[in-house]
């Protein structure tokens, strides 16, 4: 038997590709569902802050086709991920321009939009806010004055009486201390605004309420039991009365994480029982009441030795979570704990304030956070390697952060690949190497950033898995994360043959069914490869373990001579001896009594990380271990800027990860790739932008420019690092959101090199990069 | 040439302002080489007859105003936009959607998007596929640089494009020495 591995680390075509290129995956907008179906449309507030004084449906009502109106009165009830700060349908304020004030089903999705024209709502405008600043100033609006009274994770600690809805401090070492000892003090200031994921596919719920009591939906989601967990809270009903089928889904990126519009859905199935009814939302409204990134004005502060080695590290984090912390206020929370960066430091203060404002509720969004802290702490990481004098580079590995090293929260680091993944990208990018423009009026500039990031989640999040053994020997395997695109499916696949023996034209694994398909968390954080992959690899050495022991039942043989190749069951001192699956996992063995031994196969697995604690000192968040482990990267941009009009061309990017162990190599790649040409859009173009009164201004494609064909670089260079992550199925853990994060400071870094003006507010834009270019206040060699 | 239908419950339903305008209109029209005939109203877009009257769900609603190329399908050999065009415009037209260009199996462009694992959702593909039909159409072996001037109205957020424009060269290169 040999050790080597035949499936998991080798290239494949992904599972889900051919019924993606043939349109025979069926979205959730796909799926017929017969002229019984129904329609939903919900009216937004133009308000982004104000009481709702009154509604008056009458008109609505009557229009022909109408079958149900609803508004907060009849829908009042609150729900939310972490903390239950929003409801179906609000009852007494609106608190961001968007919100659902009422929704109409109607027999056409025209009609409905009718007759939301027809309702009357009286408002009071209250003040606004919509800077985090803002937010936390004296004498700020209360947009929560209810936020004592609202359920809430254990762990989040709100600020009932003001505008906090969680605090996360760290306070290790002395601070003090550390910033005498200090050589050199850098410091700066950023500014991150609000993106939005612009999923192609914009969120999608069909919801049908059957007259025997049960709920089902049709989620674009990435959460189908979460969803299932928080339907069943808000509505008093029981889990397993709710179905949530999760269809395949045309983008997630955070934005259909937990849940968000498929409440009001299925509010709207619930008035009109018998009815599917479905809810799309616009790509206006995908802008604006979805979810949006956090928002993000935080003020770095690190102080070095003279040699480069950091000793003291503040961090002031103030988060724009918008109108609701539903989810939010975990981003708040997981920055919280990490956001020193990738390094080892001795003494380290951090405070992250989730800031409640009137802007769009954000949620989850690839990087969960770390995007926007790792500009600020990029970009004074490379202003004091000048200050310094050290090589931007070198100043990096030398901080790295080493297994075993404490972590902000004193925990020890995971073994991980920092330097070889700083080393390759440098390499790479041929660090250090001057290039020159052909043409007079252009130069060429590098940039260079090292990030990480850890999964963000309850301490006991798990995953589960089923295996199902088919007549021919192939298989079906049952589990609930989604695949968003990342090769969920095909990496389980994988990992489920390795240990079976199969090749992979043997497995089938489907999206999740919550009736059907057995627990899982969410499609989140970068770990379901990690936690699920734990569960599948179980689950497949679960059903081995019941191949061995009919084999040996019926032949004889000890199970411990016995394992699993080419589709079979073959012996360690045999060499002749082979039964295929085909011939036994469901029929079992007959005997030579004409009996039979066995019977159909099926495994089961589950994982849940049994060695993290989120229950911490709240003052200094030590004490537990919050983070199950943490994936290091860096990246690197050559970009081409031209020096009259601030125009970028980024012409080659590497990033290098240590993702452990890639069990989709290519695939793994496509991730890095992806992820970067969305930090390239968040890097040089994409910004919501809001009026006074808190409306989105540029609610569409032609405003908010997200990366063509045309905009990305010519010459892409993903790189796989792989040091075992020790709990990881074959060592793998996750890297998918983390591809984005060097993005953002690395183009800031390339300009500040080649032009020596420092940005400190993304997006670079062309126009910014123009302006300031000769102005002193944004010059580059400044401490502060 | 807007004549009554059977499809009456429309019209009742809207007010009298709307009614008028409304008038539904016995569109025929060729679509993936069949003759259809459809009872559609004069505002109606295509991409919804196509979607939900005709049950062709290959092109896809991402923005509604022609702005990321999800609904993207061939008129009379040229890609247009569904979600902007009104369904009375291709009265008389051949309207080709990725149902009718696999009807005898996956094309060449997507076998090489097969190959090159070319799509992540996989929501874009039908409209980056109808794209790059006409592209190839009209040029067998484009250069990389127009196959993403001929693609850029199609937008993805997942795959960094890499792996569309590393399929698209294959084709090209395969077009270039003969390869079937």
């Amino acid at each position: 038997m040999k050790e080597t591995l035949k499936v998991v680390g080798h290239n494949a075509v992904r599972l889900d590709i051919l019924e993606k290129v043939t349109a025979t995956a069926e979205y959730t907008d796909d799926i017929a569902f017969g002229p019984n179906l129904l329609h939903m449309a919900v009216l937004g507030s133009p308000y982004a802050h104000a009481e709702i004084v009154s509604i008056d449906t009458s008109e609505a009502k009557k229009l022909p086709g109408v079958k149900a109106v609803l508004t907060g009165k009849d829908y009042p009830e609150k729900f939310g991920l972490y903390l239950e700060d929003k409801s179906i349908f609000p009852v007494d304020r609106v608190r961001q321009v968007g919100e659902q004030v009422a929704g109409v089903v109607a027999t056409t999705y025209e009609i409905a939009r009718n007759a939301v024209k027809l309702i009357k709502v009286e408002y009071k405008e209250l003040p606004l806010i919509l800077d985090p600043y803002d937010s936390v100033a004296e004498g700020a609006v209360l947009i929560h004055p209810d936020l004592g009274n609202y359920k809430i994770e254990p762990w989040l600690n709100a600020q009932p009486g003001t505008n906090v809805a969680h605090l996360r401090q760290i306070r290790k070492g002395d601070i003090e201390k550390g910033f005498l000892e200090a050589d050199e003090i850098v410091e700066g200031e950023y500014y991150i605004p609000h993106v939005a994921h612009t999923c192609i596919e914009t969120h999608i719920s069909v919801s049908k309420f059957s007259l025997d009591g049960r709920l089902t939906m049709w989620n674009s989601t990435q959460s189908p039991h979460t969803q299932r967990n928080i339907m069943a809270n808000a509505l008093g009903m029981a889990h397993k009365d709710i179905r949530v089928i999760a269809p395949p889904i045309g983008g997630g990126f955070g934005g259909k994480a937990g849940i968000s519009m498929e409440v009001m859905a299925a509010a709207g199935a619930k008035s009109c029982p018998g009815h599917p009814v479905k809810l799309r939302w616009s790509r206006e409204e995908e802008f604006s009441n979805s979810s949006q990134r956090t928002g993000l004005r935080n003020k770095v502060k690190i102080g070095f030795k003279k040699n480069g080695k950091i000793v003291a590290f503040k961090h002031e984090m103030f988060w724009d979570v918008g109108a609701s912390a539903e989810y939010g206020s975990n981003v708040v929370n997981a920055t919280g704990f990490s956001a020193t960066g990738p390094y080892y430091i001795p003494n380290v203060y951090i405070d992250s304030k989730a800031c409640y404002t009137n802007n769009p509720t954000c949620s989850a969004y690839r990087g969960f956070g770390y995007s926007e802290f790792s500009f600020g702490v990029e970009s004074t990481m490379d202003r004091a390697a000048k200050i310094l004098g050290i090589d931007a580079v070198e100043l990096r590995k030398i901080n790295a952060i080493k297994e075993g090293e404490g972590v902000a929260y004193d925990v020890p680091m995971n073994p991980n690949g920092l330097i070889e993944c700083i080393d390759k990208v440098a390499a790479e990018i041929e660090w250090g190497k001057e290039e020159k423009s052909d043409d007079p009026n252009k130069i060429i500039a590098k940039g260079f950033a090292s990030v990480w990031k850890a999964p963000a989640m309850p301490a006991n999040e798990s995953s589960s898995a089923f295996i199902k053994f088919s007549e021919d020997g192939s298989i079906n395997i049952l589990v609930s994360g989604m695949d968003l695109g990342q090769g969920f499916l095909t990496a389980m696949a994988k990992i489920a043959a390795e240990v079976l023996g199969l090749t992979l034209d043997k497995v089938r694994v489907e999206l999740p069914d919550t009736d059907r398909n057995p627990y899982e968390w969410q499609t989140v954080a970068s770990h379901v490869t990690w936690s699920c992959g734990n569960a599948v690899k179980r689950a497949a050495i679960d059903a081995r373990n019941k191949i061995f022991d009919t084999v040996q039942r019926a032949h004889f043989i000890d199970a411990s001579q016995l394992y699993l190749e080419d589709n079979g069951v073959k012996c360690t001192t045999q060499d002749s001896f082979y039964i295929p699956f085909s011939d036994f996992v469901i029929t079992g063995i007959q005997t030579e009594h004409n009996t039979w031994i066995g019977g159909p196969i099926l495994g089961s697995g589950m994982f849940m990380p049994e060695y993290t604690n989120a229950m911490v000192d709240p003052n200094t968040g030590l004490g537990g271990h919050p983070m199950v482990h943490y994936t290091v990267g860096a990246g690197a941009v050559k970009v081409e800027i031209d020096k009259e009009t601030g125009r970028m061309k980024v012409l080659k990017m590497a990033e290098a990860f240590d993702l452990g162990k890639a069990i989709n190599p290519d695939l793994a790649k496509d991730q890095i790739n992806g992820g970067f040409v969305q930090g390239l859009g968040t890097a040089l173009w994409e910004e919501c932008i809001f009026n006074e009164k808190g409306k989105m201004l540029n609610d569409g494609f032609t405003d908010y420019k997200i990366p063509t064909i045309l905009d990305v670089p010519r010459d892409m260079n993903p790189i796989l690092v792989e040091v075992p992550q020790p709990d990881g199925p074959y060592g793998a853990r996750g890297h998918s959101e983390h591809t984005m994060i060097p993005v953002m400071p690395a183009i800031a870094n390339a300009v500040a090199n080649g032009l020596g003006v420092r940005i400190t507010d993304v997006p670079v834009t062309s126009e910014k990069v123009a302006m300031r270019m000769n102005d002193p206040k944004y010059k580059e060699d400044m401490r502060k | 040439m807007f004549a009554q239908s059977t499809f009456q419950w429309d019209y009742y339903e809207c007010d009298t302002e709307i009614r008028r305008y409304q008038m539904n209109h016995m569109l025929k029209f060729n679509l993936n080489g069949e003759q259809v005939e459809v009872a559609v109203k004069s505002n109606e877009k295509l991409l919804d007859v196509l979607r939900d009257k005709l049950g062709v769900v290959s092109p896809k609603f991402g923005c509604g105003v022609a702005e990321c190329g999800a609904c993207t399908v061939l008129i009379n050999d040229l890609s247009v936009r569904s979600c902007i065009t009104f369904a009375v415009e291709v009265e008389g037209k051949n309207v080709v959607t990725l149902e009718g260009l696999q009807a005898d199996g996956p094309t060449k462009i997507q076998k090489a998007f097969v190959k090159h694992n070319a799509f992540q959702c996989g929501f874009c593909a039908p409209g980056f596929i109808m794209s790059a039909t006409e592209l190839i159409a009209k040029n067998p072996s484009p250069d990389e640089e127009e196959v993403r001037h001929a693609l850029a109205g199609n937008l993805c957020r997942c795959t960094g494009y890499q792996n569309i424009v590393d399929a698209m060269n294959e084709v090209a290169e395969d077009n270039r020495r003969g390869v079937k």
